[in-house]
């Protein structure tokens, strides 16, 4: 059930918690060990706002096991307004109405499940960002 | 670092075998090259596989398909860079007999994709990507390279029909290829109707999943003594590395493995991009054919769907592609593919590819991808 991997990835999944260069201030989504920029070890958390647009989207509706339940579904890559991209599904919205460059925010949802006995495994999708808020 | 030679070449057609196992499709492939080859031992076997352990819950391949076409006792271990697997075991043999460490290596290539369920099979695939930042949220192989293709028709300013030049060669050519899969031409009719996978990619812009073995037998350039006229020279063999994650790219619209691995196998050869007479391209997607030709430096940025719409990419064209059907047509078992890309660049420098001939082929390209271009195997054969 992979039970202490899906543990070890809260800050991630929660919090879209990444990091920061100490050195050269590169921010990174999902944290790295080593910065791609200036090859610095000294990397610290930082946590991402969770806002950002639309780089790229598609429809799943051939799924790969164990996320059946939410066919179709959309997954996108947002690019954050901190700079990184991350790749996540798109939720609360009409496939229609999806579009590349449209603003979206970070929600928390359910990803999948390990069967009915097994982990429910929670984290970060993205939904548009509605007018005013 | 001595010159390597591609003596025997053997193939399975690509299918779904239901009545044949892993094993018994490797040792097929790998009787017919070493009978090609005229040789009865080899000093090692490198096996290119991704997923025999997840889907048929059968690892250490070395071992086993050594003993069974033979072979016990040899050096044999399996080669895994996901789709890219069998062009990563061509280069382990490459590195093999080029180091000066042995005299006959035998290269194969095999895969069963077919004995599970589709869902299991896609997930298995999803493997070749980021787990805990990709596969997690449920974004299939195919989607990912829906997200680069939405992207880039956005960015350039295309239409699906824009790719639809990529399906249509690679099934002609399979037409005339008896290993290929689906050996029949289509029509830009039936590109238009083909049922949507994740748009914009339909099943006409993917390879089939399929079974199959391909496999190689090298030996030392020197050591053939001008009697094995129809060996094929292996003029460079070059890996690369991308981040694995499409969101950890600097730009993911730009294979920058393929950029590398290609610059690299282009200065060991001594040849130019123009230079090549054609170029077994990792087609698993339209998109893929795309962005490597580009970044293989046979079309500007932006313009490589401009150059099979162009007409450019046909058997008489200017950069010949998916000569034999490619990934599309011929199959994708992925792990087998790459090897069956360095046996059809063989067969056309040997002047044995039938209606696919390519005229005056004298230099030859075959690209092996691993997930979406995060790893690029680049060999370039000379006849």
């Amino acid at each position: 059930m992979d039970l202490a991997r899906h543990w070890r990835l809260k800050d991630q999944r929660y919090r879209l918690e990444g990091t920061v260069c100490a050195e050269c201030g590169a921010k990174f989504f999902p944290p790295r060990q080593v910065c791609t920029e200036c090859k610095s070890t000294n990397l610290k958390p930082h946590e991402f706002a969770g806002r950002g647009e639309l780089y790229s989207f598609t429809t799943v509706s051939a799924p790969p096991s164990g996320h059946e339940e939410f066919v179709p579904y959309i997954v996108g890559m947002v690019k954050l307004d901190e700079g990184p991209l991350v790749e996540a599904q798109i939720t609360d919205v009409n496939p229609a109405d999806v579009k590349i460059g449209q603003r979206v925010e970070m929600v928390t949802r359910k990803l999948r499940a390990y069967g009915d006995d097994g982990v429910i495994v929670y984290g970060y999708k993205f939904r548009p960002i509605v007018n005013g808020s | 670092m001595q010159s390597v030679s591609v003596v025997g070449i053997g193939q399975t057609k690509v299918k779904e075998h239901w009545d044949r196992s892993l094993r018994e499709l490797a040792v097929q492939a790998i009787l017919g090259a070493m009978q090609d080859a005229r040789v009865d031992h080899a000093d090692a076997l490198y096996v290119g596989n991704m997923l025999s352990g997840e889907l048929t819950a059968q690892e250490n391949l070395g071992a086993l398909i050594a003993d069974a076409v033979g072979l016990r006792g040899i050096e044999a271990l399996k080669v895994e860079a996901a789709c890219g697997s069998g062009g990563a075991a061509l280069r382990a043999g490459y590195l093999a007999i080029a180091s000066g460490e042995y005299d006959v290596v035998i290269v194969a290539g095999a895969e069963k994709l077919t004995e599970s369920s589709n869902c299991y099979a896609t997930a298995s695939l999803a493997m070749a990507a980021d787990a805990d930042y990709e596969a997690i949220h449920g974004i299939s192989f195919v989607a990912l390279n829906a997200l680069l293709m939405r992207r880039y028709m956005h960015e350039y300013d295309l239409v699906p029909e824009d790719f639809a030049a990529f399906s249509i060669n690679a099934h002609a050519n399979a037409a005339h290829n008896p290993y290929a899969m689906f050996p029949a031409p289509i029509t830009l009719a039936q590109y238009q109707r083909a049922r949507p996978v994740s748009e914009p990619i339909s099943v006409m812009d993917s390879a089939p999943m399929g079974d199959g073995a391909a496999a190689l037998v090298l030996m030392p350039t020197e050591r053939l003594n001008g009697n094995r006229n129809r060996a094929v020279k292996i003029a460079a063999s070059a890996v690369a590395t991308d981040a694995l994650a499409l969101h950890a790219r600097r730009d993911p619209l730009w294979f920058g493995a393929v950029e590398l691995s290609a610059k690299k196998a282009y200065a060991q050869a001594g040849v130019t991009p123009q230079e090549i007479d054609l170029f077994e391209v990792h087609d698993a997607f339209s998109i893929m054919s795309v962005m490597s030709l580009e970044a293989a430096g046979l079309a500007e940025r932006g313009r490589g769907a401009y150059l099979a719409r162009e007409g450019e990419i046909g058997i008489q064209g200017r950069v010949p592609i998916s000569t034999m059907g490619g990934l599309k047509a011929r199959g994708h078992p992925v792990g087998a593919t790459g090897v069956y890309q360095a046996v059809e660049v063989v067969q056309q420098l040997r002047g044995e590819a039938g209606k696919n001939q390519v005229p005056n082929a004298h230099i030859g390209m075959a690209q092996s991808l691993g997930g979406v271009a995060a790893n690029a195997v680049t060999h370039i054969f000379v006849n």
